[in-house]
């Protein structure tokens, strides 16, 4: 094979936990056929070869939480033909965005003793808030079989065939009892599908990490808690998770004060 | 007198962002300093106000590699602090799918981010070209960690279904079944590794390290156990603060912990397996014996050696809880909140995760401390590193380059989870 035709494929690292980059490397059946397909160019956590720039494809994992890591995202952008987010972090912020809700040197107080040996941004966003983004693959984690599907189409040049739908399809679809219907408190009707609804087969309600699905019925949803009970507390809780900054999640959330 | 830099502006093939300094005058290193700059995520923060019952859900995001650790340590400090003990089978079911991220994660660092420095490669990727079958053995290695993760947790990372207590649904004994062919299958390809990454070139060096791990009174360590070292440690995990200490210090977001008597000690592999080779079941102590690998074993490179080790005890543990297994009549055991303190300390593939949780009377979390492992170590990579770049001040920079990069590597660390960048300045003067 001629190495120097396959495309060029970089992974890159903002604030986060590795998680949705560890999902490449979880792709056990399919990493060396991968390997074979495209020039693995940039992904430090893998390898230590590291080619220069410019790459076919950039996935962009985690959020922007630092002066260095907004100016960083930038040079990313330039040097990638399409830029494709992975992960709650990426797309919305992730758990770190919590600090959009307070104040963020209450949160270096709480654990750093020296806290002006710290450096970082009042809030986590989303890389679309920074630099244009072809696509986002959402999720926390995301599915690693969507992460193929999403590799090879870029590959192939076609759209992802990638539902956006909710959660609510994937249970009727695996035959999971609506565990709404049995009185649990569940996020699936308003979260983006892709995790197969692992959560209701496991016999707990969705917790949304997979963020909000297109045009979620939120007002709806919060209704539906009350009348099973959830408390105001409750709601909020349950949105200002890994999508927290999700401007649906966000909204709902703070619609619902005590 | 002349001034020499070496760069390396990315350590590769560890789990987040760091940088490392090197200082070094006339004949001797006068600092090295790992620079954590990975940014803050403010876990023990946010973690106030939230409910006790989310919990496991929030803390697994501190770390993609290793979930499973910070689910476990939360829960036993959940449960610590509303006095309920979780026993027979779905105390069987944790150290289960611990055995899963053990494998996982170990067969990860061994084959993909560790071996390729003993053979002199960029990667795995490069490995699989001469060493095909090797590879794809252990991708099924890895494979059948990350199925008892998929089946008991739901999926690999971040997994759904621990909760305080116990789990949101037990597998039925056939489900268990369908881990057995792949487990013995697993334990045959880990057997293979402990011969064959016991024959790579090891830098001759021992450190003198104390070690830290738990001990529990006839189990390997995963779950439970009193915290030990090597010196004169023997403390109930509560106990923790009296003898461990974390330092902010400037060049680091992760907090440095040290021990307040004697300053660094060393968690993970080489502790545990030095602390309980008597756990151990006899066929994995057998295997050790016959690759040469000493009962306690002070040379870091051979982590490598010891984590090939504990993937087969972790395939044999997870084989024998299959095969004892009886569902529990129930999925978990209620639990009553009250005002209190817990502590949960167990043991992620990295070495000790220590937790301690303040709770309201309604179960809410008025204060969160958590103490990852790799932030525990950082102390022992910075000396490590002072001994091996100063017993390689005669040679080129690109080899004190890349034997510094296979230093930090020994110790799989996870710098997402201490808080994650490497970036490697040797300065000269």
């Amino acid at each position: 094979m001629d190495r120097d035709r396959r495309p060029r494929l970089a992974v890159w690292k903002f604030a986060s936990c590795d998680g949705c980059q560890l999902s490449l490397l979880d792709c056990e059946d399919e990493l060396l056929t991968l390997a074979g397909a495209v020039e693995i160019a940039n992904f430090p956590e893998a390898s230590s070869a590291v080619l220069e720039g410019p790459y076919d494809l950039s996935l962009v994992e985690g959020s922007i939480t630092t002066a260095h890591d907004a100016e960083r995202i930038l040079k990313v952008r330039q040097q990638s033909r399409h830029l494709v987010t992975i992960g709650a972090c990426a797309t919305s912020g992730g758990i770190q965005a919590l600090r959009n809700f307070a104040d963020v040197n209450d949160f270096v107080a709480a654990v750093y003793a020296s806290p002006h040996y710290i450096s970082t941004l009042a809030t986590s966003t989303p890389i679309s808030a920074h630099v244009t983004v072809d696509y986002e693959l959402h999720g926390c984690p995301i599915n690693k079989e969507q992460l193929i599907e999403l590799i090879s189409a870029f590959l192939a040049g076609r759209k992802p065939a990638i539902a956006a739908h909710s959660v609510c399809i994937e249970c009727k679809q695996r035959g999971t009892v609506c565990v709404m219907v049995q009185g649990q408190p569940c996020l699936g009707p308003v979260t983006h599908a892709g995790c197969g609804a692992i959560c209701p087969a496991y016999r707990r309600g969705c917790y949304g990490c997979y963020g909000p699905m297109e045009t979620p019925n939120m007002a709806a949803l919060g209704r539906e808690w009350r009348t099973l009970g959830a408390s105001p507390r409750d709601i909020r809780r349950a949105l200002q998770t890994f999508n927290a900054a999700a401007e649906p999640f966000r909204k709902e959330s703070e619609a619902h004060a005590d | 007198m002349p001034t020499k830099t070496i760069n390396v502006d990315y350590l590769a093939r560890v789990e987040g962002e760091g940088a490392l300094d090197i200082e070094i005058t006339g004949d001797a290193v006068t600092s090295a300093q790992l620079r954590i700059f990975e940014p803050p995520r403010f876990f023990e923060a946010f973690l106030r106000g939230r409910g006790y019952a989310e919990t496991p859900d929030i803390v697994a995001r501190i770390c993609g590699i290793c979930p499973i650790a910070y689910q476990m340590s939360v829960v036993h400090a959940i449960e610590d602090a509303f006095g309920t003990k979780v026993d027979g089978q779905l105390r069987a079911l944790r150290r289960l799918i611990y055995c899963g991220e053990w494998i996982e994660s170990h067969a990860l660092h061994v084959v993909m981010l560790h071996a390729p420095d003993f053979l002199g490669l960029p990667d795995a990727i490069r490995m699989a070209r001469d060493h095909g079958d090797l590879v794809r053995s252990a991708l099924a290695l890895k494979k059948a960690g990350n199925d008892i993760m998929r089946l008991l947790g739901g999926r690999e990372i971040h997994p759904v279904n621990v909760k305080p207590g116990g789990f949101h649904r037990v597998p039925s004994r056939a489900e268990l079944q369908t881990l057995v062919e792949r487990l013995e299958n697993a334990r045959n390809i880990a057997t293979d590794l402990v011969r064959w990454v016991a024959t790579f070139p090891f830098p001759d060096l021992e450190r003198d390290y104390e070690f830290v791990a738990l001990r529990h009174e006839n189990e390997y360590p995963l779950n439970e156990g009193r915290l030990v070292s090597s010196c004169d440690i023997d403390i109930d995990i509560a106990d923790y603060e009296s003898e461990f200490e974390e330092r902010h210090v400037p060049h680091s977001t992760a907090l440095h912990s040290l021990l307040k008597r004697r300053g660094a000690y060393l968690v993970g592999p080489l502790a545990r397996y030095a602390l309980n080779f008597d756990r151990l079941p006899s066929t994995v102590q057998a295997l050790a014996e016959e690759v040469g690998l000493d009962r306690i074993c002070r040379n870091p490179f051979k982590s490598i050696v010891v984590r090939a080790i504990e993937i087969l005890f972790a395939c044999e543990e997870a084989l024998r809880i299959i095969t004892a297994y009886e569902p529990p009549a129930e999925a978990a055991v209620p639990l009553v909140p009250r005002a209190g303190t817990g502590f949960g300390c167990t043991e992620a593939p990295r070495g000790i995760c220590w937790h301690r949780y303040e709770f309201a009377e309604d179960g809410t979390i008025a204060r969160a401390r958590i103490v990852p492992p790799t932030s525990q170590n950082q102390p022992s990579i910075e000396a490590d590193l002072a001994v091996v770049a100063g017993s390689l001040l005669d040679q080129p920079d690109e080899v004190i380059r890349a034997r510094c990069e296979q230093t930090i590597r020994n110790y799989d660390p996870c710098i997402s989870c201490s808080t994650h960048f490497l970036k490697l300045t040797v300065h000269r003067s």
